[in-house]
C-alpha cells in the first residue's frame, strides 16, 4: 500500500499500539525543571542520555553574558542554574550559556546535524515542528510528556490525521518562505491544521533552502498543526553533509525512500497557488490575521477581530504600508539563521535605521553569530544602527530583558503576535527578515519588491 | 493523578475564540521551577480589563481552539490551581488538550451550540464514565479516546503504565532502533 512520509516514520517508531519511540529529545530550561524534579522524586533515571540534548535559550540575556551566575534576573538565573544542575545530575549533554554551541534549541539541532530525515524528534516547545523540514516527525510536548520521554524514551500517542498542502506555481520576486507560511495560515486559519501532521509539497517548497523550509515547518503550530514536514531531497543532504553529528557517508538512498509514495493517501489535501502571494504583514493578534503589504487593515468580521484591532490600535482601511513602527526585532527560531541574517543585511547595507526606530538583531545561536561576524554582517547591522546581540529566544517571547514597552509597535520576524507576547501591551506585526529590515530603515512597512527596485 | 469521574458545579465563561496559552499564563510566570502556585497569575493581563469576571468554579466554558500557541503545561497547571476541574469548548489545540489529560484536568469537546447553551445554563454535571454532560435538563454525549478516559477514571500514573511495557521498549531498541545521532558523542 502506498504510504506517506508521515506513515513511514510513524510505522518505524511504533513500539506498540499508541506508543511511539523517540529518536531525539531536545530539552530547555523553561519546560524541564518540573520533569526532572518528578524523576528525582520517583527515583527514575533518564533512560537514554545519548538521545537527549539540552540548551538554555528562553531565559538567557543577549548581552554577552557567558555564565549563568551573570544573569541579573534572579528567577531566570535560578532556572538556568537548575537546568545545569539537572543535566549534570542525570548525565544529559548540555550547551548552556557560555558554550560555543548554545542557542535556540530549534536552531542548534539542525546546525549540529542531529536533526535528520526519518527521525522522531520531540521537545517541550511548540516550535519543535521546525525540525520537520528535514523529513522528520517533530512536535512539541508538555512537561508531563517531557518527563515521560526522559523516563521511557517513548511517548503515548494516537496517530494524528494527515494533511498535504500542495503549492502550485513559484514564489514571486521578493516573496519569501515566511510570506508563504503566513499566507497559508491566513487561508487555512489558526485552527486549520488541528489534529493533523502537515506535509508541505510542490515546486515552491522544493526550491526553498533548508532555512526556508525550517521557517515554513516552524509556523505549522500557528495553523494548529501537530507537525509539519518536507520530503528529504538533495537540498536536505547538502545541509546535513559534513555537520558534526552527520553520518558519513549519508544514507541518501534510505532517506530518499522516506518520500511519500505516489498515491499515498492523506486525510485532507489542500492546494494553494504560491505565485499569487505577496509579502505578508500581520495586522491582528493571531498569525492568521494577516494580509498583503499592498492592502489595508481589513474591516473586522467579528468580535475577535474588533478586539484585535482595538488592541493593535489600528483602524480598518489604513494602508499596511502606512503603519509606523517603534521597534524592529530580527531573530527567533523562525528567522534567525545565517541565511535570514544575510538577507536582512543586504537590505540595510549602507543605510541607516530610521531615527524613530529601535532595531535589534539576535542571532539564533552562537555559531550563527560567529559565522555572521566572520562575514562582517555584524558591522553592516551596527553601522546601520542595529543593536547586535548574543543568541537566545529574546524578544520573541520576552522572558529575558528584551521586552517591548506597552503600546510600542514592533515589526518582528518571530512567530506569534499574541496580545502581550513581546511585552505587556506591545503590538506585534509578523514579517519576513527582508520586510523587517526595510521597515527598520523607513520607519514603516514597505513593499520590499518596489523598495528594492527603487533603492 | 487523582481519579476523575464526575465533575459538577457552576460554570465560568470565557466567551472568546483562539484563547492562547500566553493569555492563560503570561511568560513572566514561566520562570518558576515548581509545578504549583500558578493559579493566582491565571489570565494575568485580561483579568485587569473592566468587566472581567471569572469566578473559581469547577467548570470553565470557552470558545473554539482553546489553548492554542505555546506548549507550556503551566497553562493547565494554572487553570487547575485556580480551581477548574473541567474545560468545555467546541475545540481545543492539540498540545493543550494532551497536557490537560496528563494532569487530570478534563477537556470536553461539545458542539458550539451546546457550549453556548451550557454557558447560559451556568451549572452542569459532567460524567466521564458515561461520557455525558448534563445541563438545563438535557444530556449531551461527548467523545474521548477510550484509553485516555480509562487513565483519567483510574487516576493512573502515565509513566508507570508505560513502564509495564518495558520489555517491548527493550525489544524495540535491540531490533529496530535507528542508529544515531549520539548526542553524548558530540565533542
Amino acid at each position: 500500500m502506498a504510504k506517506s512520509l508521515f506513515d513511514k516514520i510513524w510505522d518505524a517508531h511504533e513500539v506498540a499500539e499508541g506508543l511511539l519511540y523517540v529518536d531525539l529529545h531536545l530539552v530547555h530550561e523553561v519546560t524541564s525543571p518540573q520533569a526532572f524534579e518528578s524523576l528525582r522524586l520517583a527515583g527514575r533515571p533518564v533512560r537514554r542520555t545519548d538521545r537527549t540534548l539540552a540548551t538554555a535559550d528562553h531565559n538567557v540575556p543577549t548581552d554577552g553574558s557567558t555564565r549563568a551566575d551573570q544573569i541579573r534576573d534572579q528567577l531566570s538565573r535560578v532556572q538556568v542554574e537548575t537546568l545545569e544542575r539537572n543535566c549534570q545530575e542525570f548525565g544529559v549533554p548540555l550547551y548552556s550559556l557560555g558554550s560555543a554551541r548554545q542557542g535556540i534549541v530549534h536552531v542548534i539541532g539542525p546546525e549540529l546535524g542531529v536533526s535528520q530525515p526519518g527521525m522522531t524528534i520531540v521537545c517541550g516547545d511548540s516550535h519543535t515542528s521546525t525540525h520537520g523540514a528535514f523529513g522528520a516527525l517533530a512536535f512539541g510536548i508538555g512537561t508531563s510528556e517531557v518527563e515521560h520521554v526522559l523516563a521511557t524514551q517513548t511517548l503515548q500517542q494516537r496517530k494524528p490525521r494527515s494533511m498535504r498542502i500542495n503549492y502550485e506555481g513559484a514564489l514571486g520576486y521578493g516573496v519569501s518562505s515566511k510570506d508563504l507560511i503566513l499566507g497559508t495560515i491566513g487561508r487555512i486559519g489558526v485552527a486549520g491544521g488541528v489534529g493533523h501532521v502537515i506535509e508541505y509539497a510542490g515546486p515552491a517548497i522544493e526550491s526553498l533552502s533548508m532555512e526556508g523550509r525550517m521557517t515554513v515547518c516552524n509556523m505549522t503550530i500557528e495553523a494548529g498543526g501537530r507537525a509539519g514536514m518536507v520530503a528529504p531531497d538533495e537540498t536536505t543532504f547538502e545541509w546535513i553533509e559534513g555537520r558534526e553529528a552527520a553520518p558519513d557517508p549519508l544514507p541518501t538512498e534510505s532517506w530518499l525512500a522516506l518520500r511519500s509514495d505516489d498515491g499515498a493517501a492523506f486525510d485532507t489535501e489542500v492546494t494553494l497557488d504560491a505565485s499569487e502571494l505577496s509579502p505578508q504583514v500581520t495586522w491582528g493578534t493571531t498569525p492568521g490575521m494577516v494580509t498583503d503589504v499592498t492592502r489595508s487593515v481589513p474591516q473586522p468580521r467579528d468580535e475577535g477581530e474588533e478586539r484585535a484591532l482595538a488592541y493593535m490600535a489600528l483602524r480598518a482601511g489604513t494602508p499596511m504600508a502606512e503603519i509606523e513602527l517603534d521597534r524592529v526585532f530580527i531573530g527567533s527560531c523562525t528567522n534567525s539563521r545565517i541565511g535570514d541574517l544575510r538577507e536582512a543585511a543586504e537590505i540595510v547595507r549602507g543605510r541607516r535605521v530610521a531615527a524613530s526606530v529601535d532595531a535589534m538583531v539576535v542571532p539564533g545561536s552562537q555559531q550563527v553569530k560567529q559565522q555572521a561576524e566572520a562575514e562582517g554582517l555584524d558591522d553592516v547591522f551596527r553601522a546601520a544602527g542595529f543593536d547586535w546581540r548574543s543568541a537566545g529566544c529574546s524578544m520573541c517571547l520576552g522572558m529575558n530583558p528584551d521586552i517591548a514597552a506597552p503600546g510600542e509597535r514592533v515589526a518582528s520576524t518571530s512567530n506569534r503576535n499574541f496580545e502581550g507576547r513581546q511585552g505587556r501591551g506591545a503590538r506585534s506585526h509578523l514579517v519576513s527578515p527582508k520586510m523587517a529590515a526595510a521597515a527598520a530603515i523607513e520607519g514603516h512597512f514597505v513593499d520590499i519588491r518596489e523598495w528594492e527596485d527603487s533603492h | 493523578m487523582e481519579p476523575v469521574r464526575v465533575i459538577e458545579g457552576a460554570v465560568s465563561v470565557i466567551d472568546r475564540h483562539d484563547v492562547d496559552t500566553d493569555q492563560i499564563i503570561p511568560k513572566q510566570f514561566l520562570k518558576r521551577v515548581e509545578r504549583t502556585g500558578f493559579g493566582e497569575f491565571l489570565f494575568h493581563d485580561w483579568s485587569k480589563e473592566p468587566g472581567w469576571d471569572l469566578p473559581s468554579n469547577p467548570i470553565l466554558a470557552a470558545g473554539r481552539n482553546f489553548g492554542c500557541g505555546s506548549s507550556r503545561e503551566h497553562a493547565p497547571w494554572a487553570l487547575e490551581d485556580y480551581g477548574f476541574r473541567a474545560i468545555v469548548a467546541p475545540s481545543f489545540a492539540d498540545i493543550f488538550y494532551s497536557n490537560c489529560t496528563k494532569i487530570g484536568l478534563l477537556p470536553v469537546t461539545l458542539p458550539e451550540e451546546d457550549v453556548r447553551a451550557l454557558m447560559e445554563a451556568g451549572h452542569a454535571r459532567i460524567d466521564l464514565e458515561e461520557q455525558e454532560v448534563s445541563f438545563a435538563g438535557r444530556q449531551v454525549g461527548f467523545d474521548i479516546d477510550p484509553e485516555t478516559a480509562r487513565r483519567l477514571l483510574e487516576g493512573l500514573d502515565h509513566i508507570g503504565v508505560t513502564l509495564q511495557q518495558l520489555d517491548e521498549i527493550d525489544r524495540y531498541e535491540r531490533q529496530r532502533e535507528r542508529s544515531g545521532p549520539v548526542t553524548t558523542a558530540l565533542a
